[in-house]
């Protein structure tokens, strides 16, 4: 379990506890929190579950992989600090943890 | 105006197989989808990525399974009507009149909505001045490329529309080819023809790069491009073209009336009928208790729909349940020869 503070784009803070095995998108969608859309379910089809991490926790989560940085390419208005919320499953390691919504998905 | 048993808006798998499931029970279909292929997300988003859930297919790809699908419906010769998209419904007594935006009208009793996650539209570029140029300088795809000859072209993307673009475009025009980030992803072939056509200075290539400005009132001069580091370089360009993929619209099918939740239509399980009579949601579209975005879900719904779509269109005759292995309507239908 670990709790979960997603921010909108207008900085609306949004804390939840998310069970560890799910993705971070899960918790979103989970809990009717907004700007996470996940279109595609969460099969890195899409990149409508993007999310901007910041730089204190962007190293502590899983690497990123190429298909998931390609996937990107195709989000709005991705920047370096941009994931799929979809390909951040929740553990211990990471209660505490902010991620800002983008401003739209699609 | 096309009349037919059903209209089946969405020619992804599970639209094509409840054409399959009508087919077999003796009703006729039309297909309408936005895309010009049938197939839908299997065919846009994951031709080449194996699918291992489709029951008795211990694996496939979306393209594999798009082209059994078809193969499939054969016997039934539904219409496919690609490239168009249904905009309006309307009910006439007992039959519902579709158009789509290329003017076609269709009529039948029932209309079974596969739509997917909605119609698959470019995502476009989000600096505001890109809509006023959209069309006559700003473009996301290539309709006519007769019409860049000497020209100075912006591509934005990192993917392979972008890369064959500038490859193709670079013969007759200046290219600039921007990218958000330094990798593109594309066939090695490509990219190392990318890389000699930057050595030979065919193409200008400008990463990491993100859009940040248009330039020019009544027609556009030129572009500003933001490095990841801040700093800013202007480029001219007389067009922009940009790949940054699709995303799907729930579109028009959110204005006919029909309960919405998140993007997703509520339906009865016994019948898939939506809270409109006659309209059918299937696939991941739909939404009830327990719902699974499986391919294997849609095909059982759509299995379903099209026998609650029986009545409908034929209102004197009596639905009765045969199985494909020992029916001899079955087989005419099918076209089996003995």
């Amino acid at each position: 379990m670990a709790k979960i503070t997603y921010i909108s784009h207008e900085g609306k803070k949004n804390t939840v506890e998310v069970p560890n095995g799910l993705s971070v998108m899960e918790g979103a969608l989970q809990n009717n929190i907004e700007g996470i859309d996940a279109d595609c379910g969460g099969s890195m089809a899409c990149a409508t579950c993007h999310v901007y991490v910041p730089e204190n926790w962007y190293d502590k989560i899983e690497k990123i992989h190429d298909a998931e940085q390609d996937m990107l390419d195709m989000a709005y208005e991705p920047k370096k600090n941009s994931r799929l919320s979809c390909q951040i499953i929740v553990s211990n390691d990471l209660d505490g943890l902010e991620i800002i919504t983008p401003l739209k998905q699609t | 105006m096309i009349k037919t048993d059903a209209i089946i808006i969405g020619a992804g798998p599970t639209g094509m197989f409840a054409a399959h499931q009508l087919g077999i029970i003796g009703l006729k279909c039309e297909i309408i989808d936005n895309l010009d292929r049938a197939g839908g997300q299997c065919i846009e988003l994951y031709p080449d990525k194996p699918i291992y859930d489709i029951p008795a297919i211990p694996e496939c790809t979306g393209e594999e399974l798009t082209n059994s699908l078809l193969k499939q419906i054969e016997p039934f010769k539904a219409n496919f009507h690609l490239g168009q998209r249904v905009d309006e419904i309307k009910q006439e007594n007992n039959l519902w009149i579709l158009k789509t935006n290329k003017g076609n009208i269709f009529s039948a009793p029932n209309i079974i909505i596969a739509g997917g996650v909605g119609s698959f539209e470019p995502r476009k570029l989000t600096i505001k001045e890109a809509e006023k140029f959209e069309g006559s300088q700003i473009f996301y795809s290539v309709t006519n490329k007769d019409l860049f000859q000497n020209k100075k072209i912006s591509i934005f993307g990192g993917g392979d529309s972008a890369l064959d673009w500038a490859l193709e475009l670079s013969k007759k025009n200046e290219i600039t080819l921007i990218h958000r980030r330094t990798e593109f992803r594309g066939a090695a072939h490509t990219l190392s023809e990318i890389k000699q056509k930057e050595k030979d200075g065919k193409i200008l290539v400008k990463t990491p790069y993100n859009l940040k400005s248009i330039e020019g009132d009544k027609t556009m001069t030129g572009i500003k491009i933001e490095n990841e580091d801040g700093s800013l370089e202007k480029i001219n360009a007389d067009y922009i073209l940009s790949f940054f993929g699709l995303i799907m619209k729930l579109g028009p099918i959110a204005e006919w009336g029909l309960n919405i939740d998140k993007k997703t239509i509520p339906v009865n399980t016994e019948t898939f009928e939506t809270n409109k009579k006659g309209i059918f949601a299937i696939g991941d579209i739909c939404t009830y208790p327990g719902k699974l975005k499986l391919i294997l879900s849609g095909f059982h719904e759509g299995a379903l729909a099209a026998r609650a779509c029986f009545k409908r269109a034929k209102p004197n005759e009596t639905y009765r349940f045969e199985f494909t292995t020992a029916s001899k309507n079955i087989h005419d239908r099918l076209g089996v020869k003995k």
